[in-house]
């Protein structure tokens, strides 16, 4: 890796070394997919193919279906023309099928989504043990090492609104971890945080990337693209208009629109 | 000169950080309260001052009625038609029985006691959230104490001589009636509201016209339907019970008053919850019961408790359809010419309104300290 063309604008620690893609092991495959919110066409013609260990980031301006997309690869969206398969599953109305992919597929999500009712160690639990039939102790079990790998175990018998927004996000993630995922989708993990708790959002999952996960990133975080991920899309108006390499797509962006894009969110 | 004055006033800083200093008098202490609540402003004083005229004009008669001049011990009505003779607090004493059993046989009524007595038993510990064992002790209440309770009061088996359902009366009723309606309609109206969120059409649609059906309807209607026109629908020879077409009646009329304050909770629930419980892979109902019931119920307490409240006010109703409940035991004995007095009504009222008021504020109370213990910390 040509790691000196990577611009240091941001101090994320990084073993690129760590960072290995399948090259036949396929994740998620997307063929043909088409969206519609009501007549509105939110998704057009997406194809991708996600191979196991990648890490793709994708940016765009707001509403051009970024998150819209990631959110069809666990059903939180159903797209209505052509093919989503997750770890091998096609996704189609069949509940079954849907809870298969879920429980294999984690989600962080820009406002956290924590359960306020439930403590930081049974937010982490409950899937397990209702999902997965894990024994209570043997969840717990899991939770604290998950907690602890985002440095947070001293909150487990907290509540998350007890929390800071960093730490709640990273109990989001931890709570997702738990269910020991093969695929993780970030939908602006970092957008509702203050400029300190980023940071400490993007180590863990940095951590995540080195441990060789499969990431689906919707951020507008520049930094953690250009150094994490292996591949950057950038997407407008439903579709994906220019996907590449992060350095070529940050030095070198083909499309007007991309460029356009890149100029206002880099200075 | 003044310039260099000017720079040094506007870059002041502290170099040493100030102790905390205590409140003066006048925002903490009696007299800051006296003067912040009572006499904020003079709007507020005359309010005051009025209020405490009113207090005065309005406590020495009513004192001298329910305390000072009532009647407690008296073997009839002659010392309650004295002169300024206040409550007549004999009357309901005497009638007491009456006004909890009803007409259930006199020699038959420690079978109620032993309802009563097992009631309080089980319900206390479910509602003291530090027991343990909550599951049997629901299980035992919601299952096992209402087969107990009929049993030992209709009777007809193991022994018990059968006391028909017409016999009952007074309190027991009442409780009957609005304990049945409480633990029914809740479950019933968070199973309608869930339907009525439900993507099923036919589901959606039952539930809809099941609750705007029932919600569109007096009670007193349902009541009289209930007792006067369900006899003329069913095939002769068969008979429902004129209580039990009651309870039902009332059951399924709080019921949907229920399903719109659930259905108030579940909307109030932001979409993410939702996405949040789908994405980590939870099935509909185990979302449904682990994540979203417990949220949005516990945001509808004040409502949940309004309508239990109100339904219970409302099993006084079914006196029109010739229940013997609390108030129609009061209002019967009324006219019980040996404690005739002026006052007689007044106290039987007075009583029965302080017998409802006691159940419906303890409801509201124990609500409240529940809001309290689950309130979590992300209300903000």
């Amino acid at each position: 890796m040509a790691t000196d063309t990577i611009t240091a604008d941001d101090d994320l620690a990084v073993e690129r070394t760590k960072l290995t893609v399948s090259e036949t092991d396929v994740a998620v495959e997307i063929v043909d997919m088409h969206k519609w919110f009501g007549d509105f066409n939110v998704l057009r013609d997406i194809n991708l193919k996600v191979m196991r260990g990648e890490r793709i980031v994708i940016a765009g301006p707001s509403g051009s279906g970024k998150s819209t997309l990631i959110r069809c690869v666990n059903r939180l969206e159903e797209h209505q023309r052509g093919k989503v398969i997750v770890d091998g599953v096609e996704l189609t109305s069949d509940l079954k099928r849907i809870d298969v992919v879920r429980r294999e597929v984690g989600m962080v999500f820009q406002h956290f989504n924590l359960f306020p009712h439930l403590t930081i160690l049974e937010n982490c639990t409950l899937a397990p043990i209702w999902v997965r039939g894990l024994p209570k102790v043997e969840a717990e079990k899991v939770a604290m090492h998950y907690l602890e790998r985002v440095k947070i175990p001293e909150q487990a018998n907290k509540y998350p609104g007890q929390l800071s927004g960093g730490q709640q996000q990273r109990v989001a993630i931890a709570r997702s971890l738990c269910m020991n995922p093969k695929i993780m989708l970030f939908d602006e993990p970092t957008s509702a945080l203050d400029p300190e708790m980023i940071k400490e959002v993007l180590e863990v999952m940095v951590g995540l990337a080195e441990d060789g996960m499969t990431m689906l990133v919707v951020t507008h975080e520049m930094g953690f693209a250009r150094q994490v991920a292996n591949r950057v899309m950038f997407m407008d108006e439903g579709q994906i208009i220019e996907q590449n390499e992060p350095e070529e797509f940050f030095s070198n962006p083909k499309h007007e629109r991309t460029k356009h894009f890149l100029s206002q969110i880099l200075h | 000169m003044s310039t260099t004055n000017a720079t040094k006033e506007i870059s002041f800083v502290r170099e040493e950080m100030l102790p905390e200093m205590p409140a003066p008098s006048s925002v903490v202490g009696p007299v800051a309260w006296i003067r912040s609540s009572l006499f904020s402003s003079p709007g507020n004083s005359i309010l005051t001052i009025a209020s405490a005229l009113l207090l005065l004009w309005i406590m020495p008669p009513l004192y001298n009625f329910l305390i000072g001049n009532a009647v407690f011990i008296a073997e009839d009505g002659a010392a309650c038609r004295v002169e300024g003779a206040g409550a007549c607090w004999a009357f309901i004493w005497s009638r007491m029985d009456f006004f909890i059993y009803g007409f259930f046989p006199a020699e038959e009524q420690w079978r109620v006691n032993i309802a009563f007595a097992l009631g309080l038993v089980l319900i206390v510990p479910l509602m003291w959230p530090e027991l343990p064992f909550k599951v049997v002790n629901a299980l035992a209440f919601f299952v096992g104490y209402p087969i107990i309770v009929f049993i030992l009061l209709s009777g007809g088996m193991f022994g018990l001589t059968e006391v028909p359902t017409v016999n009952w009366g007074g309190l027991t009723v009442t409780l009957i009636i609005g304990l049945v309606g409480i633990v029914t309609s809740l479950p019933l109206g968070i199973v309608l509201a869930l339907g009525r969120q439900s993507k099923m059409p036919v589901i959606k649609s039952v539930c809809v016209m099941f609750i705007e059906l029932w919600r569109a309807v007096p009670l007193i209607t349902v009541l009289f339907m209930a007792s006067v026109m369900l006899p003329l629908f069913v095939p002769v020879g068969v008979s429902v019970d004129k209580l039990l077409r009651a309870l039902v009646g009332v059951s399924l009329f709080s019921a949907a008053y229920m399903a719109e304050v659930v259905r108030g909770g579940l909307q109030a629930l932001p979409r993410g919850q939702y996405e949040a419980a789908g994405a980590l892979g939870l099935n509909y109902w185990k979302s449904m019961s682990f994540i979203i019931l417990p949220q949005a119920l516990k945001h509808v307490i004040p409502g949940i408790v309004n309508s239990f409240i109100a339904l219970f006010k409302d099993t006084s109703l079914v006196s029109i359809v010739g229940i013997f409940d609390l108030l129609n035991t009061v209002q019967a004995s009324n006219s019980d010419l040996n404690w005739a007095s002026e006052q007689q009504a007044v106290t039987g009222y007075i009583f029965a309104a302080a017998v409802f008021w006691v159940f419906c504020f303890s409801m509201s109370r124990y609500s409240i300290y529940m809001e309290h213990r689950l309130h979590t910390g992300h209300k903000r």
